[in-house]
């Protein structure tokens, strides 16, 4: 069995803790450039690691993860439960239904007792934004967010990054970014928190985004955070390097936003004739749950050479342990990431 | 407690509603006289310090008396939104009387039973009980039948409507104005147009009713200009604002500082500035703190989730003069802004150093130097938008009819 190694030792990287000098993963908006390419290239190693057939290291062996989901989740729970206990860490998953939450105890309440529990990391999902923000005023430990409201979603922006980049080096493209790539991202802009994650990490590493959706699903000022809003999915789709569908997040809807999916599909689905108007070889993304038939066709989610669907799902497991390792670090005592090197 | 002897505040600068004038303010049987001091008359030296009216504060939603009394408010007038709401004669009543006799709370009838903005509640029974005014609350009456009912028994009664400028419709859940900032913040949000709509129709629903209304808050460029040619044409309409719209854009949502979450949201910079403006050119007539103390248990909480309102009145002078040193008004508007218009719209003698009207008067230092401290506030709860900022001048002492307060 192969361990992992550390791959940052020798890289062009700052130094230890410099790095990555930050104790919990928030979102995409309080990193750099480079720090967003270090977590890329730690997760690499982990990408090999994970396709040989034995996959566990004992490398965070004792510490104590504990997933927090204060709202549905099957996918990023079970990608975060997976990178922890491949890592060999105890991880405890505590699904707490908002409302049963809000019944009694306050989120800082549940937080500050999840801390006395002496977790040594907690990864976080609630459904209001700024909420794992808030949580980590309160922790001693590195918290991960998987997700907050409409906020951020940072490792599936972390994890669509480093499977479009597997799928650029497949096409021979060793660039180290997305620098003159386009990517359009489609769907429901309003309520997502992965649409806001993408659109600062792809614009971190060079890409240009538009982003597309009928007026009522497209947030204000998406323009002065550099993309380009879009309401006319054809249009948007003219000469796209990238194409990532998002579906409609119906749960997160106060009040009807379109007629129908039916409707929804004419306008905006992507089919294999809307794929055509995009780059001959266009790559396709979704970061899941798909509505096959809705906004993404099954012709279109099923293109072996161009949706790279499945390869998000497993890139996500790599993203999250590179996370996991990274952010650990300094109570695991690791060489250079000690106490008093966060910047 | 009435006034015993006759008080004479000397060697200050009175803020009068005709400019400010070196002298002397005496005050008996706690009203305002005329004259200069006279035997037996108890002497306080103002040390060349602005002696001024005490503020009358239109909109507040709680009765806070250590805040009130350290911002220099002698009135205040309380929203129907109260747990139950103000809706009934008797609630009135005791609203009315809670106060007493430092501090005069002025109740604002609920416009509609619950404030649900359906059935008119027992107007005039309340007025008949103490209530100075009637109020939509904190929610816009969806209804515009229900409006202009309420709008015609209110002309009849000839009582101010204090409304609540916000489209409900359009502004659903949202804990923002829509725009850069929520968008990044991930904040359910709506267009600042609530406000333009809903004052628009209230605007219209005035004209046709002959009521007076106060929109107690205008937020945004689009709704003061409706407010300035409303005004124009003759309508009956004031508009008030809270210091949180003219000092802060919605910049000051970063970081999810729940202090921040307010009804209606922040803004953005343009709105800020036209706020100013409109204060300066007179669209504005009040400004109010909307005092609304709100503990850990109602701000402590992710943003969207976290109550609404600020703790406004220890700070709603020192940010006011801020505008007078800012040049955008001067100091005998500032107190038209904070005492003397919103006495009017509430009918009170009080809110001015006249002859004949009661004794409020407040000492203040308008230069003394302080900082906003969340942690060491005399409001009930520290949820102050203003934290560790700056602030300029203070009330050193303060008189409710001719009696001094303990500060």
């Amino acid at each position: 069995m192969t361990s992992p190694q550390n791959a940052s030792a020798g890289s062009r990287f700052p130094k230890g803790a410099r790095a990555f000098p930050h104790r919990d993963l928030i979102g995409i908006s309080s990193l750099e450039r480079h720090e967003i390419l270090y977590l890329l290239a730690e997760a690499e190693q982990y990408v090999a690691f994970n396709r040989q057939a034995a996959k566990h290291s004992e490398q965070l062996a004792g510490l104590t993860i504990i997933n927090a989901f204060f709202e549905n989740s099957t996918r990023t729970l079970l990608s975060f439960e997976i990178a922890g206990k491949r890592l060999g860490a105890d991880v405890v998953n505590m699904y707490a239904a908002q409302s049963s939450v809000k019944k009694g105890e306050t989120l800082i309440d549940t937080a500050v007792t999840l801390n006395a529990m002496r977790a040594d990391a907690i990864v976080i999902r609630h459904g209001s934004s700024g909420a794992v923000g808030l949580i980590a005023n309160h922790v001693d430990c590195p918290v991960l967010n998987a997700g907050d409201g409409q906020h951020e979603h940072p490792t599936q922006a972390l994890l669509d990054a480093l499977a479009l980049r597997h799928k650029l080096r497949e096409r021979g493209n060793e660039a180290e970014d997305f620098t003159g790539l386009t990517v359009t991202i489609c769907g429901d802009i309003l309520h997502s928190r992965v649409a806001r994650s993408n659109v600062l990490c792809l614009q971190a590493l060079g890409a240009s985004v538009r982003l597309c959706a009928p007026p009522a699903l497209m947030p204000v000022g998406v323009e002065r955070m550099g993309a380009q809003p879009f309401h006319d999915f054809e249009a948007a789709l003219e000469g796209a390097d990238v194409v990532m569908m998002l579906r409609l997040q119906n749960e997160r809807m106060d009040g009807q936003y379109i007629p129908s999916p039916r409707e929804y599909r004419h306008l905006y689905g992507l089919t294999p004739e809307r794929l055509a108007l995009a780059r001959e070889d266009a790559i396709v993304m979704h970061p899941g749950p798909m509505n096959r038939g809705v906004e993404i066709d099954s012709a279109v989610a099923d293109m072996a050479t161009r949706a790279i669907i499945t390869s998000q799902v497993e890139m996500g497991v790599a993203i999250r342990m590179a996370c996991l390792d990274v952010l650990t670090r300094k109570a695991r005592g690791v060489v250079g990431w000690g106490e008093g090197e966060w910047v | 407690m009435k006034q015993v002897r006759p008080l004479s505040i000397t060697g200050g600068t009175l803020v009068t509603p005709d400019g400010l004038v070196d002298g002397t303010l005496r005050c008996d049987a706690g009203l305002i006289v005329p004259g200069d001091v006279q035997d037996g008359d108890e002497v306080v030296d103002a040390g060349g310090k602005l002696v001024a009216p005490g503020l009358v504060d239109l909109g507040v939603f709680a009765i806070d008396k250590p805040a009130f009394h350290f911002g220099g408010i002698t009135r205040a007038a309380l929203m129907p939104d109260l747990s139950p709401p103000l809706d009934h004669p008797a609630r009135v009543r005791f609203m009315a009387q809670s106060g007493k006799p430092d501090m005069w709370v002025h109740p604002l009838a609920a416009a509609t039973q619950g404030l649900e903005g359906q059935q008119l509640a027992e107007i005039a029974l309340m007025r008949e009980a103490g209530a100075r005014a009637i109020a939509t609350g904190r929610k816009w009456i969806g209804d515009s039948g229900v409006m202009l009912r309420l709008l015609q028994y209110a002309a009849m009664l000839d009582m101010v409507v204090v409304t609540h400028a916000e489209d409900a419709g359009i502004a659903g859940k949202a804990a923002a104005t829509a725009g850069e900032m929520a968008t990044r913040l991930g904040l359910p949000s709506a267009p600042k147009e609530a406000e333009t709509l809903a004052l628009a129709r209230d605007i219209a629903l005035a004209e046709m009713s002959g009521a007076r209304i106060h929109a107690r808050q205008v937020t945004t460029r689009e709704g003061l200009d409706l407010v300035r040619q409303a005004k124009a044409r003759g309508v009956a309409i004031t508009a008030g604002v809270t210091p949180a719209h003219f000092m802060l854009s919605d910049l000051a949502m970063g970081d999810y500082r729940t202090f921040t979450r307010l009804s209606p949201p922040l803004r953005e910079e343009d709105d800020r500035q036209a706020v100013v403006e409109a204060i300066g050119d007179g669209t504005i007539d009040v400004i109010a703190s909307g005092h609304d103390p709100r503990g850990p248990e109602d701000k402590n909480l992710p943003f969207a989730d976290a109550a609404p309102g600020m703790a406004g009145a220890e700070t709603l002078l020192a940010m006011t003069l801020t505008l007078v040193r800012d040049g955008v008004i001067d100091m005998v508007r500032a107190f038209d802004l904070l005492a003397r218009n919103s006495a009017r719209l509430l009918g009170v003698g009080a809110g001015a150093l006249e002859e004949g009207l009661e004794a409020d008067v407040a000492l203040l230092d308008p230069e003394a130097p302080w900082i906003v401290d969340s942690r060491e506030m005399a409001a009930a709860a520290g949820n102050t938008p203003f934290d560790r900022q700056p602030a300029q001048g203070r009330v050193t002492m303060l008189w409710k009819g001719g009696v001094a307060i303990d500060l």
